[in-house]
């Protein structure tokens, strides 16, 4: 029943349900694939997902909320992704991480009102030895900026902005 | 002549692209025929963006923090003018970063271009794998691999050649070889710049690993956060299937074995070989009990065999050179090189490449230069959140497995955070025990509940809300955790701890007793004052979110000290050091 109530709302996930669905141990690849296309997993795409894939609800639920990868919630058009690793700690990541909420007004996790800008603190970007760094993902791709100061970091959002 | 441009994440984070851009256009508007071409990370990440130019003779003429707006000079000198412009050339300290190195793993990076098969090719690449599917048995790769002396270099060091040959005993119709590319230390890049620089390396180690033990397939389990790594991984993988390396047949041996990616969604214990196995098949990444071990029931339970990154790429080196040639690097019981990942407070950080046995004064002083800034350093966390932190007194340490652990820290997968003397242990400790308690599974109770009551105890401490006999209450939770814990991340998450108690216990004293940060960080202990320095600029005042500094233009300020919340804005906009932090 929830897959005729659900279809036709996710034919984007077909093509990449026929191919992983009956391969076993495909779920994450399949959550990772979805969240590609939608930017989060709504409780309806996870329905969708288990309905054609026999994996129960709960199972997906649970491998969803245990990989800090996976989102439940919509994001805004660019993913502020600010790293959290040991060399960025050092280097002062807190401040950073200040001036970006600061400036935006929102909190880690969260999105703007415009639906511009979400913020996410994110563990090793692996680029230490240009800490503090961030990535934001456009939909140009993903673009990791270095040495950043509570100045340079609301430029490069300033001018993110001012490019769209 | 040709033109090679260094594009690791950190070189196209610093700007490579747009220098490249920068090349490409103004070779084009000269009308000059000259070859460009990208590379992995050489391991200067201080230095980028890198460019190189060979002329005709293939010398190497390095340049370094090339912004675009150097690049026409470069071009009319060097390559119109062929006169090499030496202010921009890599010198002194920089170039004795590389040149005190001695580069087995990290041989290729930043030399050939790492998505053309055919320059891995032409330096000699899959040379060995060519050999040993020809001339060797699995029982002699094996031995080869065992008189080379390499241990895991995902953090435990244990012989790579006990593990394979536990996988090729043991029968199963099906067998695997998994990479771990999860590299989820913070403050580690070593895999991500040998994926991202030299993924062919990899392959050849997986394919005479997967050989020795009669492996059926290959995964390469690789963090989701290394978007490059992954795309050149796929990009190496596509090219070895059609050169026949890859599939069917493999150099015409008449064996199959191919090698596929997938992407991991962030989890840091899922570098737990048993919670990577559960995580590839899809399953929350939880650890189990050993045995069985991998080699014995892995992946679909069948026989598995994982290794790191840093570990495959020396294979195809061994198989050239030989074990023998191989164990000539490092000392009794820790063999090879080592790539270290510096970064932190440290002058020049980078990717180092040593042989074993070397000291951490060799690492950190005489190749990465030593403390920026000219400060004092203080001390060294090894291994990540598992390791633990090497006060100064012990900078003369030898890197071996064994004298490192006696520290009480772990070499782990290499990461080195590098401290100087504005750094707070007592935070540093918090830090790691945030980390940790974020990333336990939840499986064991006292993982998952001690880490958590570790860090309550230490968020008290910084706030400055510290008790006498928490010390010891930290050091008997330490303990339980240790003792009740399953897998490797709760045995090791009071590490950062305890080697913090251990040798800078009188910071947790300063902290609980006189409620005082002495590296002057925890914001709830420190005081901000105005000195008579201050030429009443007002700059401080306006910059003051909680209207705490008062004055008049041109009159001394005054903080006052109820409304300052310690954010410490004023001390950065202040041109006159008036604004004064204890």
């Amino acid at each position: 029943m929830e897959e005729k109530c659900l279809q036709g709302q996710f034919k984007e996930l077909d093509p990449i349900l026929d191919k992983y669905a009956k391969v076993p141990g495909s779920l994450i690849t399949i959550l990772q694939q979805a969240q590609e296309i939608y930017g989060y997993l709504s409780i309806d795409a996870i329905n969708y997902i288990s309905a054609i894939t026999d994996i129960r609800v709960a199972k997906i639920y649970g491998v969803a909320t245990f990989y800090t990868q996976f989102r439940l919630e919509p994001i805004g058009e660019n993913l502020i992704m600010l790293c959290q690793g040991t060399a960025c700690h050092v280097n002062g990541s807190e401040s950073i991480e200040e001036a970006v909420c600061e400036y935006l007004g929102i909190q880690d996790g969260e999105t703007t009102e415009d639906n511009f800008f979400t913020i996410n603190n994110v563990a090793c970007l692996g680029c230490c030895s240009l800490a503090p760094v961030m990535m934001i993902k456009t939909a140009d791709g993903d673009e990791t900026y270095g040495n950043l100061t509570k100045v340079s970091v609301v430029k490069i959002l300033k001018e993110i902005k001012s490019r769209a | 002549m040709r033109i090679v441009v260094g594009e690791g994440s950190c070189g196209i984070a610093s700007g490579a692209k747009k220098t490249q851009t920068e090349i490409e256009r103004l070779l084009a508007a000269s009308n000059l025929d000259v070859k460009t071409n990208v590379t992995g990370c050489v391991g200067t990440c201080f230095l980028e963006p890198i460019v190189d130019i060979y002329d005709d003779d293939n010398k190497l003429y390095r340049y370094v923090r090339v912004q675009p707006k150097m690049v026409e000079e470069i071009i009319s000198e060097h390559i119109i003018g062929n006169k090499p412009v030496e202010k921009y050339l890599i010198a002194g300290e920089d170039a004795s970063f590389i040149t005190k190195q001695t580069k087995i793993v990290l041989r290729n990076c930043g030399i050939i271009n790492p998505e053309d098969i055919e320059e891995y090719i032409a330096i000699g690449g899959y040379e060995s794998t060519k050999k040993v599917l020809k001339d060797l048995s699995q029982d002699e790769v094996i031995n080869e691999v065992k008189k080379s002396g390499l241990g895991g270099r995902g953090g435990a060091g244990f012989p790579t050649w006990f593990k394979w040959n536990a996988a090729k005993i043991n029968k199963g119709p099906e067998k695997y070889i998994v990479c771990n590319a999860d590299e989820g230390d913070p403050g580690a890049f070593m895999d991500r710049s040998v994926l991202e620089g030299d993924p062919h390396a990899v392959l050849e180690g997986m394919i005479i690993g997967g050989f020795a033990m009669g492996a059926t397939e290959g995964i390469i389990y690789c963090r989701a956060e290394y978007p490059l790594a992954i795309k050149r991984l796929e990009i190496a993988l596509k090219q070895a299937r059609e050169k026949g390396y890859l599939g069917k047949n493999i150099f015409g041996s008449g064996i199959d074995f191919d090698i596929r990616i997938k992407a991991g969604a962030g989890a840091f214990v899922c570098g737990e070989e048993t919670a990577l196995i559960a995580s590839l098949e899809g399953e929350r990444g939880m650890p189990r009990l050993k045995p069985p071990f991998p080699a014995q029931k892995g992946y679909w339970q069948e026989p598995t065999n994982i290794n790191n990154v840093e570990t495959y790429a020396n294979i195809s080196w061994i198989f050239e050179h030989g074990g023998d040639e191989y164990a000539k690097y490092g000392v009794e019981g820790s063999r090879g090189t080592k790539v270290f990942a510096l970064a932190g407070k440290i002058k020049h950080g980078g990717l180092v490449e040593v042989p074993m046995g070397c000291t951490l004064r060799d690492v950190i002083f005489d190749i990465a230069g030593g403390i920026k800034n000219d400060k004092e350093f203080k001390g060294v966390q090894m291994g990540g959140p598992s390791g633990g932190c090497i006060p100064a007194e012990l900078i003369d340490t030898p890197i071996t497995y064994k004298t490192i652990t006696e520290t009480g820290a772990i070499i782990g997968s290499g990461g080195m955070v590098v401290m100087d003397e504005d750094t707070c242990m007592v935070d540093m400790a918090r830090f790691f025990l945030d980390f940790t308690r974020k990333e336990s599974c939840g499986k064991c109770t006292y993982c998952r509940v001690g880490t958590k009551r570790m860090l309550e105890i230490l968020e008290r401490i910084t706030q400055g809300e510290g008790k006498d006999g928490d010390i010891e209450l930290l050091l008997e939770l330490a303990e339980k955790i240790k003792a009740g814990s399953m897998c490797g991340l709760g045995q090791t998450a009071p590490n950062p701890v305890l080697t913090t108690i251990k040798y800078f216990r009188n910071e947790y004293e300063d902290h609980i007793y006189k409620k005082k940060c002495t590296a002057r960080t925890c914001k709830a202990l420190i005081t901000y004052t105005i000195n008579d320095n201050c030429t009443g600029c007002t700059l401080c005042t306006r910059s003051c979110p909680t209207d705490a500094i008062t004055g008049t233009l041109k009159g001394q300020h005054t903080i006052n000290q109820d409304l300052c919340i310690q954010c410490g804005r004023c001390e950065e906009v202040c041109n006159f050091n008036a604004i004064i932090r204890e």
